[in-house]
């Protein structure tokens, strides 16, 4: 008796120690694979198997990368895109999600509005680059709306969704009490749709990038999208590769950041 | 004139290309303090009759007065618990008792008290911080009574509240609400599909026909099984009588449905 439970013990020990050496093991991978890149990369562009004029090379990126930093000019560019971006994440989320509730409130102006909606959904944002900029202007105004742009209408139509999945006779419940349709939306349909909430945010983070990258490329004279550009038009990509490196970093941390705040507002409801 | 009058009430669903018909001219009135229960087959318009007592569905055509007015969605003195409890997932037991107050602009001290006194009587006190995920069906649908019991209301209407337990819960709790509603003298209206509990419950049983819903017969349960308590009624030998009497009527309904 005795003896079974200790080994019962033992097997849990046994896979317990199995799961972190797997873990641990597919950390040593993900790390040989990030080594051997940057390794393959900086080896190929010093023996000339790429042309380092075009590719450049790890070690220039990084002294780039160290010299900016001094300068200043890292955090000057950084900055600006990491505001755009913020800012087109919030106006383009928070929007979205206003235009659901407008949605939701009137089944009427629902039924109106949905041919546009599919029309504009289906519509590449990006397109409409150029026009933003004629009618807002070339400075970050425009970018913002670009970044924004891109997410309002997906998340609109997502978190509608959302709401009306809601099961109704929850909202039932409140009638019975003499719930306006506001007390409905704010004690039911609101926190009911939280997760899909939630789970478009992690989207937009990266929709966000996207316009603010393309509407810096289109009229921006700083920021990371205009470095780019820049580095393009005057054949260094150093540059253009050092500039794709920062935006790797940020919109990875970004991302993280929203999937901790999910985590976190998903364990408080 | 009766405590709740329910003249002639029609109402029909209206689908893209179809229709139906739930309810066709139900009339019927309740006096004061008496457990009423409506009996039928699945689709008979029951949980309808009830949504539009309550006020929250409008009627094709009829009207509901209590006590001489004609409810509306603004009356709270009605209190309706579901087929199912819908507690709020990310509410506490007690913030879910506390709806109707919140609603109702009435969330005080004094309701607050109120609430956790409800919870005590209907055996949640030690629960009431919890989530309702943790709590078990029997649980939740005493916190859904006490949710609904919280406004005060006069009139209790109750879709199925027992349907989705396990037989020996069922019978406790149908003994613990009827004398929880014997006590503050509600007069209550239940809906079922079980004979027995509509046998062992209630005053009155009217039993309902499908296609389209209509009130089909009226049953009075005699008064010796009346004064008695759910649990004991079953086993008095007028409570037999009656729910064979019953059984027999559905029967020949069926029958007479399957024959169309
Ligand atoms: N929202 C709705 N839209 C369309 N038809 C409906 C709707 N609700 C109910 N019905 C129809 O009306 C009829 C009566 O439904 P109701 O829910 O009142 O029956 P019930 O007696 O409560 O049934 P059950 O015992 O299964 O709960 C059924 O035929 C049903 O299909
Ligand atoms: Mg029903």
């Amino acid at each position: 008796m005795k003896q079974k439970a200790k080994t019962g013990e033992q097997l849990f020990q046994e896979h317990v120690n199995q799961l972190k050496r797997d873990r641990r093991n597919t950390r040593y991978w993900q790390l040989f694979i990030f080594i051997s890149f940057f390794f393959l990369w900086e080896i190929s562009s010093r023996l000339g198997w790429i042309d380092p004029l075009i590719f450049s090379s790890p070690t220039r990126v990084s002294k780039l990368l160290s010299e900016n930093l001094l300068n200043g000019s890292l955090w000057f560019h950084l900055r600006i895109t990491l505001l755009e971006t913020i800012a087109g994440f919030l106006i383009g989320t928070i929007s979205g999600i206003f235009l659901a509730f407008l949605l939701w409130y009137s089944k009427k102006f629902s039924d109106i509005i949905d041919p546009y909606l599919v029309i504009f959904n289906a519509l590449p944002k990006v397109a409409l680059g150029p026009i933003i900029i004629v009618a807002l202007g070339t400075g970050y105004i425009s970018i913002i709306t670009l970044g924004a742009i891109i997410c309002v209408i997906v998340t609109a139509l997502v978190v509608y969704n959302g709401f009306r999945s809601v099961d109704p006779n929850y909202i039932k419940v409140l009638n019975i009490f003499g719930a306006t349709k506001w007390e409905g939306f704010k004690t039911v349909i609101f926190p009911a749709s939280l997760p899909t909430m939630i789970s478009t945010f992690k989207v937009n983070v990266g929709l966000a990038w996207v316009g603010v990258i393309v509407g810096e490329f289109l009229v921006a004279s700083n920021g990371l999208g205009y470095l780019i550009v820049y580095g393009f038009q005057v054949f260094n990509f150093t540059l253009v590769l050092y500039s794709l490196v920062l935006i790797a970093i940020f919109a990875a941390l970004m991302y993280q950041t929203v999937a901790k705040l999910e985590k976190w507002l998903i364990k408080k409801l | 004139m009766s405590y709740l009058n329910i003249q002639q009430i029609s109402h029909y669903y209206f689908n893209q290309n179809n229709y139906t018909n739930a309810l066709k001219d139900v009339s019927l009135s309740i006096e004061k303090g008496k457990f009423t229960a409506l009996l039928g087959p699945s689709g008979c318009g029951k949980t309808t009759l009830l949504s539009i007592i309550a006020g929250i569905l409008k009627p094709s055509e009829g009207t509901v007065l209590l006590q001489q007015q004609e409810i509306n969605k603004k009356i709270t003195s009605i209190g309706y618990m579901l087929q199912q409890d819908y507690l709020f997932p990310w509410k506490t037991i007690l913030q879910n008792t506390l709806t109707g107050p919140k609603i109702q602009g009435e969330l005080t001290d004094k309701s607050i008290e109120k609430a956790k006194e409800l919870l005590e009587e209907v055996g949640l006190g030690s629960v009431s911080d919890a989530s309702p995920n943790s709590l078990s069906g029997g649980m939740r649908q005493r916190a859904a009574l006490a949710r609904t019991l919280m406004t005060n209301p006069s009139l209790l209407l109750l879709d199925e509240p027992f349907s989705a337990l396990d037989f020996q819960t069922k019978l406790k709790l149908e003994d613990f609400v009827s004398a929880l509603l014997k006590e503050y003298n509600k007069t209550s209206i239940l809906v079922t599909h079980d004979i027995g509990e509509a046998v062992a419950m209630s005053d009155e049983i009217y039993v309902m026909k499908a296609n389209p819903g209509q009130i089909h017969q009226h049953f009075e349960v005699p008064e010796e099984v009346r004064n008695l308590s759910p649990f004991e009624a079953r086993r008095h030998e007028k409570y037999h009588e009656l729910f064979d009497r019953i059984w027999e009527e559905l029967n020949q309904l069926e029958a007479k449905s399957k024959n169309r």
